[in-house]
């Protein structure tokens, strides 16, 4: 099927809300084309499970197309439209399998040279998008916050060397029970700054029970549902499924094909299970599992607060370990994994500051148990460093000064 | 230091002061692992279907030099991970193809052959080795080595290949380990060598990363010294060291830093290469830029075979 021969009744497998929008926009999306097309409706078909500011990205999106005239949406699309897509990927059920189709057009577009023309037009169209969007104020400046080092006795690892130059190192940090206070400068926010999905916690540390406001994702909470998405990948291998075939059994998944585990809430739940099943390494490494679902947090919910909390991986056994036939108890690796939280945190801080407000934005990592912070706030110098002692708590205060 | 270079000590210290270092060397092709080694050892960019197991479309370095120079079949070997490597010794081209390629040894395959015969028990998780689709192994159909012949060819018994490689930490090593028998047993004068632990980063762990990264550098560091110090090698051999591709940006959105090479930015195209050896200048530096598919016609430049069907030119600093 080709755009221009699309009816409403073609969405009728959609979700509800998914289904309604796509019914009212039907003669938009005639107008667009096979390149560009499928990649809208990925994001529309999940659209009744996708978090606020993701809906209004998408509304958006919509108010901005339906606002242009036929011949300024041409242009707009002008490199997609250039891109030659195979007949195969045409005639394939692109409307009710926009990722498989996603999926395939990738493959295509590296192999025919194009992917560089499809990137081009990719960051034109978001970029004119974003620019057309009505800016809402925030309600408060953002926060991140990241603790590391979990189980880490001594330290010889040179930390923060990425975050260094934004922000203040300080050396002499008193913490007390840092863990929980900044736990509850995290709900204190969302208390205060009530929004859905606005203020999370992600934790791969030990378990804690998080204060109410706060949006949880918990890497041993989820244990049972990794465990049954680790057998069905096992017998996916085992059954000889290629890798296409792999990925497509995968995106398919639905919380409830997992068991129990996963959130009541529909939109946490598949958001839990995206986590697992796009995120490379996630299932099985805590450390992967804490940075990749920050990174998708930040990306999709935008919160305005964001804890990060990364626990102790399991240690990656060495070839000659796992050929020596004997079982051996799960063991932590917690110098690795401080080392796998350091970039973690650069990346968090580095998500955190492609959301609105980066200027105004604050940010805080702290190595748990022992006494270094590095903060990057307006009321931080960049690239200073500070020896002198200072509570955990008073650095938080510092760093939300307003800007 | 610049930030990294902490981790190559090997590659900075020993290796490019007695090489020629070109600074940039650009991948146009598609980044996936299979695809772009292919790529390096035809010299084209090739368009197959990174995860199947194929033969390159175009003809390979073995096969231009096996029948330009009439050597024979022993003379060239791809040592390489199990990663659908095993079609890479020879091509699908009619006028090349079967029969004048290389022999192609997978040893973590023939590993878990060796250990799963004796046992009983299965290995199959040797096999993992594609990070990004981490349970993927595909079929074999190709001129890949069975163990039975690899204890032949390298006089190399099972056991004492089971054994010494259970005292190995990577699987890296233990290509290298049979690489070095292949130098002594056969003395091949075209031999390639593909490391694949660093491509752990796709399990998103830094720290394993970097571990990988420090291994490899010591591995190329142990392949230099293996060639001075065999006879058949010692100051006759030129060494090649580049990587396929590089890894996405940190500053990238699309991407997710070093995990993975998907955004096709300049930083996950762009990379390096060294050439050491016999009439090479050492310690040069080469800022200008070559590409990926130049690496075929400047070994047949240097062997002194032709490449008519690669799409690259000889880097002449080095020819």
């Amino acid at each position: 099927m080709l755009p221009g021969e699309l009816t409403a009744d073609a969405f009728r497998g959609y979700p509800p809300q998914a289904r309604q929008i796509a019914a009212a926009q039907v003669a938009l999306l005639r107008e667009l084309p096979i390149s560009f097309l499928p990649l809208l409706l990925r994001e529309l078909i999940s659209y009744d499970w996708k978090f606020p500011a993701e809906r209004k990205e998408l509304d958006n999106q919509f108010a901005y197309l339906t606002s242009q005239t036929p011949a300024a949406r041409r242009q707009l699309m002008g490199g997609f439209a250039k891109l030659s897509v195979a007949a195969e990927l045409e005639r394939s059920d692109w409307v009710n399998a926009p990722a498989q189709f996603s999926e395939q057009l990738t493959t295509h577009l590296w192999a025919t040279h194009q992917i560089d023309i499809f990137h081009s037009a990719a960051v034109d169209y978001v970029g004119t998008i974003h620019a057309a969007a009505p800016r809402e104020p925030l309600p408060v400046a953002r926060l991140g916050i990241v603790i590391l080092g979990e189980g880490v006795a001594e330290n010889r690892y040179r930390l923060f060397r990425k975050l260094r130059p934004h922000g203040m190192y300080f050396s002499n940090v008193t913490q007390g029970n840092g863990a929980r206070l900044l736990l509850e400068v995290a709900a204190d926010r969302a208390r205060a700054h009530g929004k859905p999905y606005g203020h999370w916690f992600i934790n791969g540390g030990a378990e804690v029970e998080p204060p109410a406001g706060l949006t949880c994702l918990s890497y041993h909470a989820l244990t049972a549902v990794r465990t049954t998405l680790q057998e069905k990948m096992q017998r996916a291998f085992s059954s000889g499924m290629g890798p296409e075939a792999f990925r497509t059994m995968l995106a398919k998944l639905r919380p409830e094909e997992l068991g129990p585990g996963t959130s009541d809430d529909p939109v946490l739940s598949r958001f839990q299970v995206s986590v697992l099943t796009e995120g490379s390494g996630t299932q099985i490494f805590s450390t992967t599992f804490v940075q990749w679902a920050a990174r998708e947090a930040l990306r999709r919910a935008e919160p305005l607060t964001i804890l990060a909390h990364f626990g102790p991986r399991q240690r990656m056994r060495p070839m000659n370990e796992l050929l020596a036939e004997t079982q051996h108890k799960p063991e932590f690796d917690p110098q690795g994994s401080l080392v796998d939280a350091d970039m973690g945190a650069y990346y968090t801080w580095l998500n955190q500051q492609r959301l609105d407000g980066a200027e105004q934005a604050s940010f805080l990592v702290w190595f748990e148990g022992h006494n270094e912070a590095v903060a990057i706030a307006a009321s931080m110098a960049p690239g200073a460093e500070s020896k002198d002692p200072v509570s955990l708590e008073s650095l938080v205060k510092q760093v939300l000064l307003p800007a | 230091m610049p930030e990294g270079q902490e981790n190559i000590p090997h590659l900075l210290n020993e290796l490019i002061p007695r090489a020629t270092f070109f600074t940039q060397v650009v991948n146009r092709g598609i980044l996936g692992h299979y695809v772009a080694t292919a790529s390096l050892a035809t010299g084209v960019y090739e368009t197959f279907n990174n995860f199947a197991a194929v033969p390159p479309d175009h003809p390979t370095v073995f096969e231009y030099f096996r029948r330009d120079l009439k050597r024979p079949a022993t003379d060239a070997w791809v040592v390489a991970p199990s990663n659908g490597f095993n079609r890479i010794g020879e091509s699908g081209h009619r006028s090349y193809g079967r029969g004048l390629g290389a022999g192609v040894i997978l040893p973590k395959r023939l590993l878990a052959a060796a250990l799963s015969s004796g046992s009983g028990q299965q290995y199959e998780h040797l096999l993992r080795d594609n990070y990004e689709t981490p349970l993927y192994a595909p079929e074999l159909s190709g001129n890949e080595i069975e163990l039975h012949e690899m204890a032949e060819v390298l006089r190399l018994s099972v056991t004492d290949f089971a054994t010494h490689a259970r005292t190995l930490a990577s699987p890296d090593e233990l290509s290298v380990y049979i690489a070095r028998h292949l130098m002594r047993q056969l003395s091949p004068s075209l031999l390639w060598i593909t490391l694949h632990d660093v491509d752990i980063a796709h399990s998103g762990t830094y720290s394993l990363y970097l571990e990988a990264i420090q291994r490899t550098d010591r591995l190329c560091g142990e392949i230099w010294k293996t060639i001075q110090s065999e006879p058949e090698y010692t100051g006759k051999t030129t060494m090649f060291i580049l990587p396929d591709f590089g890894r996405d940006s940190d500053n990238d959105p699309g991407g997710n830093g070093f995990q993975h090479h998907r955004t096709g930015d300049a930083l996950s195209r762009t990379t390096w290469m060294m050439a050491m050896g016999p009439g090479i200048r050492e310690n040069v530096v080469i800022e200008r830029q070559l590409e990926s598919t130049d690496l075929v016609p400047t070994l047949g430049a240097v062997l002194g075979f032709q490449t008519p069907l690669s799409q690259g030119k000889p880097a002449a600093e080095v020819v």
